[in-house]
């Protein structure tokens, strides 16, 4: 529970027990980092300004809707901080809070005026929809405004990010920076090599300002070939390095388009794409992909831009796959998110909702295009160029899932991260934009990566062992891309975070999220399985390509498995880990009192007899002098330091599977038997009343836990 | 014997066969009179393939020169290539599977000649009975009885012999009302709750007709089930209109004003034809080659499959809804009380009550509401997806009950003590088996033709202390309380697991399902011998090489 009035103290909020705000907090995803007995979220200066737009900081008796049942509300308090809408809810239940980061609200609405008041719905970016019910119009109409406001900063130093502040020393947050590190990526792929090499071309980000600052590019190619190719292509996004696969020295290079128009051509570039080729040995030819839709890229060699052409290249082979632009993919999961907020669709609506909105059909084209590049590195050993318009959407997008196919490192929870910072946040993935973490244009935005960590999700149903993370992480990272918790994702390249000073001023998420590992892991994970090794080969066939209820409905409990199958087997493994050591530690605890009792022994030799109840069998003093005799001896009295283990065992199972109190959250203690609500679907011309049968939804008496 | 006169050709050598991921294999093919055998020519270490003729749903023949091409579609969803060498053979060899395969004759059906060492006919047949059951509830001591006025089935054909119903209503009572129901499946006890004594009971329609007929004895049975508390409620599984409708053709629903303690609520359902074409559409979709066309949702949504699982799931769901939360009695009938109803009844009571969640409380469920209830499984499932034939009295019922058990599992993956497996092998058993359980119709057609007497009962040989692992949960752990699946088409998916089964996208999800067995496992050795009570041992009867491989492909 909150103790200190919020609002009393706008330049530094106090909260007493953090372990109870923590428990409210994370089931909510943006945790913060405790590490005294309370928190303490210092405001900088840039929090007065944002205090203005709070026109109304504390609303009394609002009204929080359950959504899955609009009858179940809650009655409580709203508060409007600089960074949170927090609603804490009267009553005698605890930990009932609800924190949203405000950079998380992706939009508020008004409703109309309902008897019971003024419903206010706040859509989130990681697809959380709540409704309040203001009692007063004014109060709506001043949380609306000052919602509005908040939710969109129009400066970088206004996100979260910039004032989260989790009572870590200045060493510690930098340490935190350096928990990736894209050069030791690049030389677990065994680069620099004697083909490939940092070029220092871009160190002050002259060349491309939206490219990293160290790029691999071939040894043979010389520096102005570089810029002439940089200059040949859309903003300046030359040919370099993304994959390297030791095997067979094929690479996946990535690029923008070039600006070939109708007929320009650029005999660096050219020489660029043939030095590529030439470092991988192996091959004749490259793939150059194009990754949009043959149409588009059409339509921009009429702007100057455009596709390579196959006569001016040697020995390209090019090719079309065709992925929508960022603005067909924004309305498809516009659409998509409709569907998936439906109150009770039925399974039609549902069904043509999602065929519909063509998300899944997306997602296919964007894997197929990861699986085409997969193959010819694998299979073929052939090297592939791979570009869209600018190179930071679909290329990434493409780029990353392949090498998810490729590379069994991309299945581990460190390999994941290291993949989203080298091919997303280094090659200049437009989060700010694409995020829209700034008030800006609406036309910007589209979700890019959520494709890409829903290719993963896809993959990771079809090959449910081959990953060590599970969705929870995919999630998990999805809700920090958009929160602004961390700095990781904030600008649009690595030029503007540098300008920004991100790292002196804002934490990284990665070491926060390995520190929680235990959590994404995937029980099943099988590293050493000859099919979870190597090249994963999914199935394109549709029915492989699923609803992913877990992102999308994120919020709706009732959705969801009342049971979970991953967190009991996470529990019988961590069981089994704890017993084994504790075999190990008893077993150690034995040999060292073998030793003892042996020393005993020899020195007691001849009062023995009377001195060791212990022994039950009648002991020679001869046969004492051999080790195995005693400890035959000591076996008999050993059961009851087993039997105590046991003891220790059953009650820890006990908990194993009812309540389990490491990973229960506030929200799914009644996972086990979640009461469904069936009387809204009735279709006959009777349904059950609902008052007469003293059906109340909060009464059920099927418990939230099993007793 | 008349079989063996439909078999032209036994035997052919030089067969091609191709199954779906795995190599072609050249052997010769084998036709008896109940099994199609190929074995590889190998001679060591042979591979055979044998599958029951009645597991045949249909067989498509075509000329490639000399030699002809036989595609063989199983009732399990199976589709085998066979490329046989000679024009004349291959036709035989289709004719006599054709002719075995929709044999109409019980007892000439391969339960009656299915003698595995391992198994004798003496004993008990089945796992429980009426009596049984009322025994082991004593919660129905007190106001229900054991009637035996069905013992030699006129009053109601379909029918056991033995039914449960109120101790205040006698048995000429029974007959009046059993006389205004259809089919004479007057309302009878289904579940009896534990926690409040609640009941499901199911039945047919009442024959009101147009002239709104009433039946005073029928009244009062309902009347008496209810007893003392205000209010029951009937799930009519039709919608409103239908069941109006149902009065033109003699048939109707329970009115307000005759039974004044029964709130009526009408559920929609599709029942027989449309249920069967889900099914054709929908495993049709599912084998689809053209992958490239993207029009697979629709196909899914227009099989209406999963709206088929979604009924059937919200409704058992208000059933208990009814009993568990409102502490109310429930009647559910459809039409004529063999399919939907029992679909509902059944689903109703594993939500409810923990005891039907085990192997055996499952398989006693299944016993009580399918093949004592009376669900005519020699007419449903006699083709399954892939048959030309036209559809007479055929209805995945079964499947989709299945299916739905299949959607708690997935929602309550701790819940159910058996596996995804066992309903697999139930699901292939319904359509052929080896053993007696799902012939005939009824339990009287099933004394007819002695079924009891000359075949091995399928629940019997699988709820043995000794079960197959595979047909266990790993993750089992009791729990007390009423398991209430969501029914939100985001919440239901499709059975993968069945109608992908033959597909590359089943063969991971195997390594899955080792997976979490080999963790389970290593857990219980480590937590030492205390723990591992509840490790099945493995089935390892001395089976000879034949059975042996029978076993095999009724897991597959």
């Amino acid at each position: 529970m909150i103790v200190c009035d919020i609002t009393a103290f706008p330049k530094e909020i106090q909260v007493k027990d953090p372990a109870a705000l923590s428990a409210a907090r994370r089931p909510y995803g943006e945790s913060l980092q405790m590490t005294g007995g309370a928190i303490t979220l210092q405001a900088p200066e840039v929090w007065w300004s944002e205090m203005e737009h709070i026109r109304m900081p504390k609303v009394e008796n609002v009204r929080l809707v359950d959504r899955s049942y609009s009858r179940r509300t809650q009655v409580g308090t709203l508060y409007l901080t600089a960074t949170h809408t927090i609603f804490v809810g009267k009553g005698s239940e605890d930990r009932n809070e609800l924190w949203v980061l405000h950079s998380l609200v992706c939009n508020v609405v008004k409703h109309k005026a309902s008897q019971s008041g003024y419903p206010l719905l706040i859509h989130c970016k990681n697809f959380q929809v709540i409704q309040f019910i203001i009692p007063q119009e004014s109060d709506c109409h001043d949380v609306y405004i000052s919602l509005s406001r908040l939710s969109r900063p129009e400066k970088y130093e206004e996100l979260y990010c910039f004032s989260f502040n989790p009572n870590v020393d200045k060493a510690e947050r930098e340490h935190s920076w350096d928990f990736l590190d894209l050069k030791a990526e690049f030389s677990r792929m065994g680069l620099p090599n004697k083909m490939w090499h940092i070029t220092p071309i871009n160190r002050e980000y002259r060349v491309c300002d939206t490219y990293p600052a160290d790029l691999f590019v071939p040894k043979s190619v010389t520096l102005p070939v570089i810029v002439g190719s940089s200059k040949f292509r859309s903003r300046g996004r030359f040919p370099t390095l993304s994959y390297y696969c030791k095997e067979n020295h094929a690479t996946i290079c990535r690029s923008s388009q070039p600006l070939s128009g109708f007929s320009a051509r650029c005999l660096e570039d050219e020489q660029m794409l043939q030095a590529i080729m030439k470092s991988n040995p192996g091959s004749r030819f490259m793939y150059v992909v194009d990754t949009r839709p043959k149409l588009n890229a059409m339509a921009n060699r009429a702007a100057g831009k455009g596709y390579e052409n196959e006569d001016n290249y040697c020995n390209i082979k090019f090719q079309f796959i065709g992925i929508e632009n960022i603005h067909v993919m924004r309305n498809s999961q516009q659409k998509l998110i409709e569907v998936s907020a439906l109150r009770s669709p039925s399974m039609g609506e549902f069904l043509l909702g999602l065929e519909n909105s063509d998300w899944l059909r997306h997602i296919k084209s964007i894997m197929e295009a990861g699986i085409f590049i997969s193959k010819a590195v694998a299979e073929e050993g052939v090297s592939v160029l791979v570009h869209c318009s600018d190179g930071w959407d679909r290329t990434a997008q493409v780029c990353s899932v392949a090498s998810v196919l490729l590379d069994p490192y991309y299945r581990t929870i460190k390999g994941m991260m290291v993949l989203i910072e080298k091919d997303w946040v280094s090659f200049g993935h437009k989060f700010s934009h694409r995020c829209g973490h700034l008030d800006g244009e609406a036309k910007e935005v589209s979700p890019v990566i959520d494709q890409f960590l829903e290719c993963v999700w896809q993959l990771m149903e079809q090959f449910p062992c081959a990953f060590e993370y599970n969705e929870k992480f995919l999630i998990s990272i999805h809700n920090h891309v958009y929160s602004c918790h961390y700095g990781n994702f904030i600008c649009n390249s690595q030029k503007e975070r540098k300008d920004l000073r991100i790292k002196e001023k804002t934490h990284s998420i990665w070491p926060h999220l390995w520190e929680n590992k235990l959590d994404f892991m995937n029980p099943l994970f099988k590293p050493e399985q000859s099919q979870n090794q190597g090249l994963l080969r999914p199935s394109t066939a549709p029915y492989c390509f699923k609803y992913w209820r877990r992102l999308y409905n994120r919020f709706d409990r009732e959705l969801h498995p009342r049971q979970s199958e991953l967190d009991c087997l996470m529990t019988i493994k961590e069981e089994t880990q704890q017993l084994e050591e504790e075999l190990a530690l008893y077993e150690q605890k034995l040999a060292v009192l073998d030793k003892e009792r042996a020393k005993t022994l020899y020195m007691q030799k001849g009062v023995l007899d009377s001195k060791q109840p212990l022994w039950s069998l009648p002991l020679d003093t001869t046969l004492a002098n051999t080790p195995q005799d005693y400890l035959g001896g000591f076996m008999g009295g050993a059961p009851n330091v087993f039997t105590l283990q046991q003891g220790e065992r059953e009650s820890a199972e006990l908990c194993l599977f009812g309540d389990k109190p490491k990973s229960s959250d506030a929200d799914n203690s009644d996972q086990e038997s979640g009461v469904a609500d069936f009387s809204s679907h009735s279709s006959g011309e009777e349904s059950l009343p609902s008052e007469d049968s003293g059906k109340d939804p909060d009464s059920d008496e099927t418990g939230p836990n099993k007793a | 014997m008349e079989l063996s006169e439909h078999i032209k050709t036994a035997n052919v050598e030089d067969v091609t066969l191709k199954r779906p991921f795995h190599p072609a294999l050249r052997g010769t093919l084998c036709v008896t009179s109940h099994h199609l055998l190929f074995s590889d020519r190998k001679d060591e270490a042979s591979w055979q393939l044998l599958i029951l003729l009645k597991n045949i749903d249909a067989v498509e023949k075509r000329a490639v020169g000399s030699s002809g091409t036989i595609t063989i579609k199983c009732k399990d969803l199976l589709v085998l290539q066979l490329e046989i060498p000679g024009m004349e053979e291959c036709l035989n060899i289709a004719s006599s599977i054709e002719a075995l395969s929709s044999l109409e004759s019980v007892t000439e059906m391969y339960p009656f000649f299915y003698r595995p060492s391992h198994l004798t006919l003496h004993g008990p047949w089945g796992l429980s009975s009426t009596e049984q059951y009322y025994k082991q509830t004593e919660r129905l001591w007190d106001r229900w009885r054991v009637s035996t006025v069905n013992s030699d089935y006129s009053v109601c054909p379909s029918y056991t012999s033995a039914v449960i119903v109120p101790r205040e209503v006698d048995d000429d009572k029974l007959i009046r009302s059993a006389r205004f129901r259809q089919g004479g499946r007057f309302p009878v006890l289904s579940y009896c709750h534990h926690r409040n004594g609640m009941v499901i009971m199911r039945s047919s329609q009442p024959l009101t007709g147009a002239n709104k007929k009433r039946c005073k004895e029928d009244e009062l049975l309902l009347q008496a089930v209810i007893d003392g508390s205000e209010l029951g409620y009937v799930i009519d599984l039709r919608s409103a209109q239908q069941a109006q409708q149902a009065r033109m053709t003699g048939g109707g629903f329970e009115s307000k004003s005759c039974y004044s303690h029964w709130k009526r609520i009408h559920r929609h359902h599709e029942r027989g034809k449309v249920v069967q074409e889900s099914l054709i559409k929908l495993v049709e979709a599912c084998n689809d080659p053209s992958h490239s066309v993207d029009r697979w949702l629709s196909k899914l949504e227009n099989s209406k499959w999963l709206s088929h699982v979604h009924s059937a799931l919200s409704t058992a769901g208000l059933v208990v809804e009814c009993v568990e939360r409102d502490g109310h009695s429930v009647l559910v009938h459809g039409s004529e009380g063999t399919d939907n109803t029992l679909l509902v009844s059944t689903l109703a009571q594993l939500i409810l009550d923990p005891a039907s969640r085990t192997v055996t409380g499952f398989l006693c469920l299944l016993e009580r509401e399918w093949i004592q209830a009376g669900h005519p499984f020699q007419q449903r499932c006699a083709h399954s997806a892939y048959s030309h034939a036209r559809l007479k009295l055929e209805c995945p019922s079964f499947l989709l009950l299945l299916d739905c058990v299949w959607q708690v599992w997935r929602q309550f993956p701790l819940a159910l003590e058996f596996s995804e497996a066992l309903l697999l092998r139930l699901a292939q058993e319904a359509y052929a088996s080896n053993y007696g359980t799902f012939l005939c119709n009824s339990e009287q057609e099933k004394c007819a033709a002695g079924v009891k007497e000359n075949t091995h009962c399928l629940f019997q040989s699988l709820s043995k202390p000794d079960i197959e692992e595979q047909y266990l949960n790993p993750l089992y752990e009791p729990n007390d309380l009423a398991i209430w699946p969501s029914v939100h088409p985001q919440s239901l998916q499709l059975w993968t697991g069945l109608f992908l089964r033959w597909t590359e996208y089943a063969q991971n999800m195997v390594e899955a399902r080792e997976e979490v067995w080999s963790i389970v496992k290593e857990h219980r050795e480590k937590a030492g011998p205390d723990r591992s009570n509840n490790t099945p041992s493995t089935h390892c009867d001395t089976l000879t090489p034949f059975e042996n491989l029978m076993d095999e492909l009724t897991i597959l």
